[in-house]
């Protein structure tokens, strides 16, 4: 196996690593102040990519641009669901927040799967056969593409949560809710508009996933495994550990799928995720869990 | 707690108890006489559910950790008892223990590392899944375990030596006797000892520690004993419908769906499972009737129910049934 191969499978770790990291934001972000991991993050990705699907198909917009479209689009039925589905179960026991989730995750999968059907579905565009190469190693325009843009979108939610009043309010309530509320933060609406913004990252991915990835009902559950380990990987409160988790976790994706036959590269994956929850030293999700 | 079972028990003495469990056994071991075949195979699939929620239940419901993962041990279940089958001939009255053995050995070493290092809540569902995961990839990879294709059953007639008949009445008994067996193990799981430690470790692990109970022991037997059985199950779906492949078995679908109907029906009650399956599988009949067969259209259903009872009956159906008519057969084992 020559070393361009490598290196090309490497790059495009990085790339696919890129997007894992914006997903695993959103959830990070809804995990640090509501101590709920959303099974549903997953389908509302897969939701994401059907409505980038869809406005390519229907309206020919392109799926880049329709990332302005998804992110108020997911925002506000992640505002929606954490008003009729999180926010009753906010103080009920753990489990049962678990539970609640996969209910989610299992509504969502199943009307996607009633309405837009089994069927594999991807867009066709032209910059889908635009390469870069240099030397023998290529990288495809679109996941370069994808990968600048998850790295602008993780800037700008970096510089919002770290500078502006709003992302200062955010931090204040994960640290501590009791404190927050005193000092006159409407924790609600906290609650409210992160688990908009946590979903609205994932819209963000889904538009730039859609030019080079296969979408059907059932793709969900893979990726919020993926981001789940991506967030215990890279810690809690760290933004740019999150970041690093997720690119470490692209690159074993595709690594392994070099030296292993078929779906097996999943293998290697769940491996490291077996060992991340299990060494992982962040003892708060640990206790949270 | 206690005064309040006490009562409960001179209101309904065991004589009462065993006559109302015969009004309803009898009538279900005649079934098959009468029934049509239809009505048959919905009351097979009715009892596997309730069987695997059960099996579920033992450490899911119990102890309060929720392993989402079951579909390993039933995939292991299936398949080791089918390829023995196949590639060397042994009936699966004997492969299934093998691959009960099998399930409770990856169990001990789920549950031995998961426990070890203090994994709870969402991290022990997590590290199930993945484990179901591996599974699945392994048995769609490896050509020699059938690959993404399966298995397909031989069929060797109407031999029972070897698990099979043409007749789902042999299939009926089957399941009702496994069924009978789990609740029955459930019921004395519930009034020993460990049944009394797991409930203490749900409410309150560090406290029970405290006390002296072990929990990581305990929580392995049940975990053990939950794999075990759930094998047995995937076994008998194996020659009920002779053929099997990685993600009917292994799939997140396929640990699911037991767990579902468990918590609807009542998580950590001896009925719940047997409850929760019952509700689901005449909900499921009722909508293909009305809608056809739409994929997808039960399980969102599904999902719903599951939403609105985590909302509104967090406790389950069979909790909820013995509040409002003080009955005192499906009662939630309290921390007393």
């Amino acid at each position: 196996m020559s070393s361009s191969i490598i290196i090309s499978s490497f790059i495009n770790g990085l790339t696919v690593g890129s997007i894992y990291a914006l997903i695993a934001l959103g959830l990070t972000l809804i995990f640090g102040i509501m101590k709920i991991i959303n099974f549903a993050h997953g389908s509302l990705l897969m939701l994401g990519m059907y409505c980038s699907f869809w406005l390519f198909e229907l309206f020919h917009l392109d799926p880049y641009l329709s990332i302005f479209i998804n992110i108020p689009l997911l925002f506000a039925m992640g505002v929606l669901i954490q008003k009729l589905v999180i926010n009753p179960v906010m103080a009920a026991p753990h489990y049962i927040q678990i539970l609640v989730t996969v209910g989610l995750m299992l509504f969502l999968e199943n009307v996607a799967l009633m309405v837009f059907t089994r069927d594999l579905r991807s867009v066709i565009v032209i910059y889908q056969q635009w390469v870069f190469s240099w030397g023998s190693i290529n990288i495809g325009f679109t996941r370069l593409a994808a990968t600048i843009l998850a790295l602008i979108l993780a800037a700008l939610l970096f510089l919002m949560l770290k500078f502006t009043k709003f992302g200062k309010a955010i931090r204040a309530t994960s640290q501590n809710k009791t404190g927050a509320s005193l000092v006159g933060i409407p924790v609600q609406w906290i609650y409210l508009l992160t688990f908009g913004i946590g979903t609205a990252c994932v819209g963000a991915a889904g538009a730039m996933l859609i030019p080079y990835y296969t979408l059907d009902p059932h793709i969900g559950l893979s990726f919020v495994l993926i981001a789940f380990i991506t967030v215990v990987m890279g810690g809690l409160e760290s933004f740019g550990g999150v970041f690093i988790s997720g690119i470490v976790i692209g690159v074993a994706e595709s690594l392994g799928a070099l030296f292993m036959p078929g779906s097996m590269k999943m293998v290697v994956v769940f491996t490291i995720f077996i060992l991340v929850i299990l060494f992982s030293p962040l003892k708060n999700i640990k206790e949270q869990g | 707690m206690t005064d309040n079972r006490s009562n409960a028990n001179r209101r309904f003495p065991w004589p009462a108890q065993v006559g109302l469990l015969m009004a309803v056994l009898v009538p279900l071991c005649l079934v098959p006489f009468f029934a049509t075949e239809h009505i048959v195979s919905i009351l097979i699939m009715m009892m596997l559910y309730a069987y695997l929620g059960s099996c579920w239940n033992i450490l899911g419901g119990y102890s309060g950790y929720l392993p989402f993962g079951n579909g390993a041990f039933y995939g292991i279940g299936a398949y080791t008892s089918s390829l023995l089958f196949i590639k060397a001939g042994v009936t699966p009255w004997l492969g299934m223990w093998l691959g009960a053995v099998l399930s409770s050995l990856l169990a001990l070493f789920i549950g031995l590392i998961s426990f070890r290092f203090r994994l709870k809540g969402v991290l022990f569902a997590f590290i199930t899944i993945a484990f179901a995961e591996i599974c699945l990839q392994v048995a769609a990879n490896v050509e020699s375990f059938g690959g993404n294709i399966g298995v397909l059953i031989p069929l060797k007639g109407n031999h029972y030596s070897v698990y099979q008949s043409t007749n789902k009445a042999f299939f009926y008994y089957i399941i009702l006797i496994m069924l009978a067996m789990i609740v029955l193990l459930t019921r004395l799981i519930e009034k020993n000892k460990i049944g009394v430690y797991l409930v203490a470790i749900r409410e309150e692990e560090r406290a029970a520690e405290a006390l002296g109970v072990h929990s990581n022991r305990y929580k392995l037997y049940a975990f053990m004993m939950s794999g075990f059985f759930t094998a047995l199950g995937g076994t008998f779906y194996a020659q009920y419908f002779m053929y099997i492949d990685p993600g009917l078995m292994f799939g997140f679908g396929a640990s699911l769906e037991p767990v579902l109907r468990t918590i609807i029906g009542g998580a950590g009650t001896v009925w719940g499972p047997v409850i929760g399956s019952v509700v689901l599988e005449v909900l499921s009949e009722v909508t293909r009737s009305l809608f056809g067969e739409i994929s997808g259209l039960h399980l969102a259903i599904y999902g719903l129910i599951l939403i609105l009872s985590c909302i509104y009956i967090p406790q389950g159906l069979a909790t909820a049934i013995t509040n409002l008519l003080k009955f005192p057969f499906l009662r939630k084992m309290e921390p007393f």
